[in-house]
C-alpha cells in the first residue's frame, strides 16, 4: 500500500486516490464554511464598507467580483497545467482527474469575468465590448476551456484521453502570458496591473481589502468545488469499472 | 455611499450575473456528486448481493 509505505513522500501519499478520498472528505465542509464566511465578509465590504472611486464612482464595486474571477480564471488554468505535467511526466492517477475537473470551473470563472467586465465597461468606457488585446485574449481563454471540456467529453476512456488533452492544455498555456501582458504590449482599454506588480499595489487599503477578501472567497470556492468534483470523477470512474466488470462476468469472461 | 447613483443598475446586474453563475457552479457540482454517489452505492450493493448469491 502506498499509504503505508514510509518511502513514499508526503505529497505522493496525499495524492494516492484512496488516501485522497479519505482526507478530502474531511476537508470539504470546513473549507465550505470558511468560504461562506469570506463571501459574507467580502460582500459586506463591497457594498457597505468601501469608498467610491474618485473617477469611477460606485462602479468600482464591480471590481470586487470581476477581478477575483479574472485571477481564478488563470489560476484554474495553472492547476490544469501542473496537473497535465503530472499526467504526462509521472502518469499520476489523480493528475488527469484534477485537470479534467478544473476545466469547467475555470470556464465558469472566465465567463463571470467576461460578463461582469462587459457590464463594468459600459459606464466606465461607454461600451460593453471592444476587440482589443486583453478582451480578445480573455475570450480566446474561454474558448480554450470550452475546447478542452468538449475534448474530455469526446473520449469514452478518460485514461486514454489524458495524454493528448494534457499536451493541448500545455499548448493553450501560451495564452496566459498574452492575457497578463496584453495591457503592457498593446493599447487596450483595461488599465495596467495595479495589484500584482513590481513595487506593490497602487490602490488604497480601503479598496484593496474587499478585493483581497473576495479573492480569498473565490479561491476557497475553487478549492471546495475542485475537491468535490475530483471525488465525483473518481466515483464516476469506479462506476464505469464496476459496470465493465459486471458485463464481463455476465458474458462469462474472466474479470 | 450614495444610493442614488445612476450606475446602480450596472452594479446590480454585474453582481446578479456573477453570483448566479457562481451559485449555478455550486448547484451542478453538488447535484453531480450526489447523483454519482447514489449510482455507485446502488452498483456496489448490487455487486455484494450478486456475490453473496453466487457463494
Amino acid at each position: 500500500m502506498i499509504a503505508d509505505n514510509p518511502r513514499v513522500g508526503f505529497f505522493s501519499r496525499l495524492a494516492q486516490p484512496g488516501y485522497f478520498l479519505d482526507w478530502s472528505r474531511h476537508m470539504i465542509l470546513p473549507l465550505a464554511a470558511l468560504c461562506a464566511v469570506f463571501f459574507a465578509l467580502g460582500l459586506w465590504f463591497a457594498f457597505f464598507n468601501s469608498p467610491a472611486d474618485y473617477q469611477m464612482g460606485n462602479t468600482v464595486r464591480i471590481m470586487y467580483i470581476h477581478v477575483p474571477n479574472a485571477w481564478l480564471s488563470q489560476f484554474a488554468y495553472g492547476v490544469m497545467v501542473v496537473a497535465s505535467i503530472g499526467s504526462l511526466v509521472w502518469r499520476h492517477p489523480l493528475a488527469d482527474v484534477a485537470a479534467k475537473t478544473a476545466a469547467p470551473l475555470g470556464a465558469t470563472f472566465t465567463a463571470i469575468m467576461l460578463i461582469t467586465g462587459a457590464i463594468w465597461g459600459r459606464p466606465t468606457w461607454g461600451t460593453y465590448w471592444v476587440w482589443d488585446g486583453r478582451l480578445t485574449s480573455s475570450l480566446v481563454h474561454l474558448f480554450i476551456y470550452l475546447g478542452i471540456i468538449a475534448l474530455w467529453r469526446a473520449f469514452d476512456d478518460p485514461v486514454r484521453a489524458a495524454r493528448p488533452i494534457a499536451i493541448i492544455t500545455l499548448v493553450g498555456a501560451i495564452n496566459i502570458p498574452i492575457i497578463k501582458f496584453s495591457v503592457d504590449w498593446w493599447n487596450v482599454l483595461p488599465q495596467p496591473a495595479s495589484v500584482i506588480r513590481a513595487g506593490g499595489p497602487t490602490m488604497p487599503a480601503a479598496i484593496l481589502t474587499p478585493l483581497l477578501v473576495m479573492f480569498g472567497a473565490y479561491t476557497l470556492l475553487f478549492l471546495v468545488l475542485h475537491l468535490a468534483a475530483m471525488r465525483t470523477e473518481l466515483a464516476r470512474r469506479r462506476i464505469t469499472a464496476l459496470q465493465a466488470r459486471t458485463a464481463r462476468s455476465q458474458a462469462g469472461t474472466p474479470a | 455611499m450614495s444610493w442614488l447613483d445612476p450606475n446602480w443598475g450596472f452594479i446590480a446586474s454585474a453582481y446578479a450575473a456573477g453570483l448566479s453563475l457562481t451559485l449555478a457552479a455550486i448547484f451542478f457540482t453538488v447535484r453531480d456528486a450526489r447523483k454519482q454517489k447514489k449510482r455507485l452505492g446502488a452498483l456496489e450493493a448490487a455487486g455484494i448481493r450478486r456475490r453473496s448469491k453466487e457463494t
